[in-house]
Formats: C-alpha cells, structure tokens, sequence
C-alpha cells in the first residue's frame, strides 16, 4: 500500500514535466531514433518492389561492393584530407584573428572587424556558390577576366581538378575562420592581466608574451576545439562539396566526398544500398571517434567534456 | 590613456601591425559581397564583354526591375521563405525550451533518462538514407510546408542544452519551491515564470534556429520538387542547377521548373544579394547575440 501510494505521489509529481517533454521527445524519435533503428537498410538488397521489409537481406554485400570499388577509396581520402587541411588552418588562422584582435580591443573598432569577418559564416552554401562563381565562371568571372586582360588563356574552372582543393580550402576558411576565433577571443579576454603586467616589468617583449602567456593559456580550449574537430574528421559540410563545385561531374575526383556520395546514391543513381552503407560506415566511425575524444577531453579537463 | 604611456615602441608596432592585418583581411572577407554587389547593378551588355568586376563603367538596376517583375515566382519564394522561417522559429523555440526546462529541475525523476535520450543524438545519428525514408514513406512529407519545417531544424541538442544551461545557472530553486507552496502548478511556473525569465537565451536559440532555417537549402533538394514550396535559398539553387546542365549540354536533365525562366548573368547576382539582404539588415542588432551564444555554447555546450 505504501509504495503504491509513494508511486502514485510519484507521477502526480512528475507527470506535468514529463508532459512538457512530449513534443521534444516525439520530435527525436521521428528525427533522429527510427532514422537510427534504420540502418538495418544497409544490410538489405534493396528492391522496391518488395519494400523496406519484404527486400532479401544481403549480409555485408553492400559493404564488399562499396570497398570493392574505386569510390571508396577516393571518398573517404577527400573527406579526410580536406578536413585535416581545414582543421589545421582553420585553427592557425582562428587563433592568429582571435590574438591579434585581443590587441586592439581598447580602441573599439574591432566590433567592425567582427562583424566582417563573421559575416560569411552567416550565409547558405547556395549564396556561396553564386559568390565563387561570380570569380570563376568561364565566360563572365573575374579570375578569367583578369587573366585575359593579362594575355592568358582563360581557364574552364568548373572542369579542371587541380584547382579545386585550393579553391575549397580557401572558401572554408574564408566562410569559418572569423566564426571560429570567437571562441578564442572570449578565452583570451579571461586570462589573467597581472600575468602579462608580471612578463613587461620582466621585460618581456610582445611575441615573448604571446608564445609564453597567451598561447599556452589557450592551450586548453585548443585542444578541446581540435579533438572536437578530429571527432567529425569522417563528416563533410555537404553544401561545400555539392554547391560550390556545382555537382560538376569533371570534379569528382577531389570533390567527391562520404556525404555528396551518399546524396548521389540515394537521390540521383537509386543505389540505395551501396548509399545507406557508407552512411552506416561515416555514422559508427564518427561514433567510435566521438566517444574518443570525449574521453580525452574528459581526461585533459572534466568540466569542458561533452558528457 | 595612462595604459598607453606605458606601451613600448615593439608593443606599439604590435598593436599597428594588428590593425592593418586584420583592416586587410576584414576587407577580403567583406570583398566577395561587395563584387556581387557591383555584378547586380551592371549593365547586361557591358558584364557580357567584360564579366564580373569591381569597377563597372556602365550600371543598370535591370536586375533588381526583372526581380521584382517576377512577383509571382521570385517574390513568393521569398514569402515562401519569411513563412517558413517565422513559423519554424516560433516551434523550435517552444520545442527547446520546453524540453530544456524539465532537464533543468533537480528533483524531476525522469531527468537523467531525458537527458541521455537527447545527448545520444548528438553521438550517433541514423544516416540520409534512413532519414529519408522515414520521413517519405512513414511521414509523408514530400511537397508539402512540412518537408521544409520538419527534418533536422526543429529541434537539436545543442540548443536545448543551451537553455537547460542557462536555467540551472540563473535560476535559483528557490523560486519554483515558493511557487510550488503558493499553489502554484507546474504549467503556471513554466508558462508565467520560466518562459519570461528565458528571454535573453532564448534570443540566441531564436538567432540560430532562424538563420538555419533562413539558409537551408537541403531539406528542399531532399523533400521538394513542387515550384510551390520553393523558398528563396531553393529557388537560388535551382536556377545555378539548370545553368549548370545547359551550358554542359544536359539541356535533357533539366530540372522542371517551367515557372521559371533562366535569369540572365546579371540578374542573377541581384537574386544573390537579395537573399543576402535580410541577414544583412538583422546582422547589427544581432551580432551581440549572435557571439555570447557561440561562447556560451563552446564553453559549456
């Protein structure tokens, strides 16, 4: 009886809350749980004909074919090496905007400087796209203007490769860098005055104090920011590798990556199950790469873990 | 003015070098939207011989005119998109903070299963593929408003968790107990006390949730394909995709989209600002906003 009532007590207590979480809760199990129990898709051989369910499974036949093939190989490269690159100088030129900003923020123009340098973070990749095509297109862009009018021949951006991985690091950077240093900006404004007021009666000059104070002070949240990268090295900005390229066919090779292939797959080609097994393959390593870095952020400093 | 009598000549050479490095790069991230700018007001027949440019010798507002004589498709893509950003705003808000607020409550049993079920989203996620088909075959969505309300931007983790943060830091106990012995329920705390107290984050959460709606172009590459649905970000992408296939001779793989006809190389660049224009206009009031969500959300999202 006495437990009866306790629980009874119980719900009466915690219904009302657990009702405001009805929608939340409906909502993540539309978007993100039967998405997740989905991806028994990719052991299927999917035929529409039969359905979802009434398709044969197929064992890791999607996954053999997948690896087998040329594609993988290429995908997975571009995915992990345009992020390495994006990861390494979007983090250099973060801290560099975030300390030299930190420097003139008594005469209070930097609140210009921010608002421009944030400001391409703030549009879509379509907007993107028409930007970098504004440089580059072949009859009307600026680059080929610029290089006719220098006796050049013009160049067909859209269909040769050995630009693009300079093109797509240079329109990531300028898209991120600025956002980024945000977080370095509000990190440096938290060290400690007397430390740099110590280092100039010690007679420090300034780089001395930016490799000896600053920089170690940061080295913390720099960490944390890079492990947080390196957990999302197998995920790429969708729109940057679809978008910006104009899903030129000519490009494939250096802009294909795990996400475009995944798009194509299922929109443009029907090859459901070769599409949903690279999917899976991004999904579990970012899991497994998630949890990594977690740890190791939860070991280097509690209180900045994720969970 | 005492702090600068103390700077050595290197620190002021420092702090000069700052300024003109960060003046020169302020200027190249801001140049790329100055050269749309300048391509949308040149004249048609001189960007033909001369392409795109900084300095154009000959403007014309031709582009901005065609546009707005394209009421019927340009201007309702833009309804499409100030519809769909207001409304989808509005529920990612309620969403959020309803789902924020109970996580926030240390004597709320369920607290801990609730908040595992959120974090899990943030590890491991399902895929496109299966996305997709939950949301066409099982939801139905595909050509209707809610394609492009629904998937990904309604509610997200990293939101919620902002708002729980800020009600377990800024709100103390103390006042849901008093309000509990007053005879208060917990509808009326949440509807009269904590709702109005969630104002200043929920200002951020509002800023992201509608500019990701505002951008997104994704849900309707995935989910639409009627001219009806198409918002400003869509139609934009649309119009790129259909010269892409005519100038590489896939005239065959058009998209359909026979409401519209293919803008002109100068028109499009004045399509370009356009959905620039309205995260211009709101940028200033919400660049404060805007920099104490992506500090607060870094250092403890």
């Amino acid at each position: 009886m006495q437990t009866k009532k306790l629980r009874r007590h119980d719900l009466k207590k915690n219904l009302p809350l657990l009702l405001l979480t009805v929608p939340g809760l409906i909502y993540l199990i539309i978007n993100n749980y039967l998405p997740m129990f989905g991806i028994f898709i990719a052991f299927k051989q999917m035929d529409y004909a039969k359905g979802l369910f009434g398709s044969p499974w197929c064992g890791l036949a999607n996954f053999k074919f997948l690896f087998a093939s040329n594609q993988a190989g290429i995908m997975i490269r571009n995915t992990v090496l345009y992020n390495l690159a994006f990861i390494l100088l979007g983090t250099f030129f973060a801290v560099l905007i975030a300390i030299l900003m930190s420097e003139i923020v008594q005469l209070g123009c930097s609140k210009f400087f921010q608002a421009g340098l944030v400001m391409p973070n703030l549009i879509s990749m379509v907007i993107v796209s028409y930007i970098v095509y504004a440089f580059l297109s072949p009859e009307n862009g600026l680059f080929n203007a610029l290089i006719v009018s220098m006796g050049g021949e013009p160049i067909s951006w859209y269909t040769e490769e050995k630009w693009w991985p300079l093109i797509l690091i240079v329109t990531q950077i300028w898209k991120t860098a600025g956002y980024s240093s945000i977080v370095y900006i509000a990190s440096i404004s938290g060290i400690d005055p007397s430390l740099y007021e110590a280092a100039r009666i010690d007679g420090a000059g300034k780089l001395q104090q930016i490799f000896r104070i600053t920089l170690p002070q940061l080295k913390s949240i720099i960490t944390i920011m890079l492990l947080m990268s390196c957990a999302r090295i197998f995920a790429s900005d969708f729109g940057l590798f679809y978008q910006v390229p104009q899903n030129s066919g000519a490009l494939y090779n250096v802009t294909q990556t795990i996400d475009t292939y995944v798009y194509r797959g299922l929109m443009q080609n029907g090859d459901l199950g070769m599409s949903s097994a690279a999917g899976l393959f991004q999904s579990v390593l970012g899991f497994i790469l998630v949890m990594t870095a977690n740890y190791l952020v939860r070991k280097a400093d509690n209180e900045s873990a994720l969970f | 003015m005492k702090k600068y009598k103390l700077l050595t000549r290197g620190e002021l050479s420092f702090k000069v070098f700052a300024l003109i490095f960060l003046t020169v790069i302020t200027i190249l991230a801001v140049l790329p939207f100055v050269l749309i700018f300048m391509a949308s007001i040149t004249d048609e027949t001189w960007l033909a011989q001369h392409g795109y440019s900084f300095f154009p010798k000959k403007f014309s507002l031709n582009g901005y005119k065609y546009l707005i004589n394209q009421a019927h498709t340009i201007g309702r893509s833009y309804l499409v998109s100030i519809g769909i950003t207001t409304v989808g705003t509005a529920a990612n808000l309620l969403l959020t903070t309803m789902f924020a607020y109970p996580l926030s409550r240390k004597d709320f049993k369920y607290r801990n299963l609730l908040s595992f079920i959120l974090f899990f989203t943030m590890m491991f996620n399902g895929g496109i593929v299966p996305s997709y088909l939950v949301w066409t075959r099982l939801m139905h969505i595909k050509n209707t408003y809610f394609a492009l309300l629904c998937p990904n931007l309604m509610m997200g983790a990293f939101n919620v968790l902002l708002v729980r943060n800020y009600y377990t830091t800024n709100v103390p106990p103390a006042i849901v107990e008093s309000a509990l012995l007053d005879g208060a329920t917990e509808m009326q705390i949440f509807r009269k006390i904590m709702l109005p107290l969630s104002v200043p984050v929920n200002v951020t959460v509002g800023l992201f949730a509608g500019l990701a709606y505002w951008n997104d172009w994704t849900n309707a590459l995935y989910y639409v394909d009627d001219p009806e649905f198409f918002g400003i970000q869509n139609m934009l992408m649309r119009i790129m995709q259909n010269i892409t296939f005519l100038s590489s001779g896939q005239a065959g793989k058009v998209v359909d989209t026979s409401a519209m006809t293919i803008p002109s190389v100068g028109i499009r660049m004045a399509l370009a600002v356009v959905g620039i224009i309205p995260i211009l206009i709101a940028y200033p009031f919400l660049q404060k906003h805007l920099i104490k969500g992506v500090v607060v959300g870094a250092v403890k999202g």
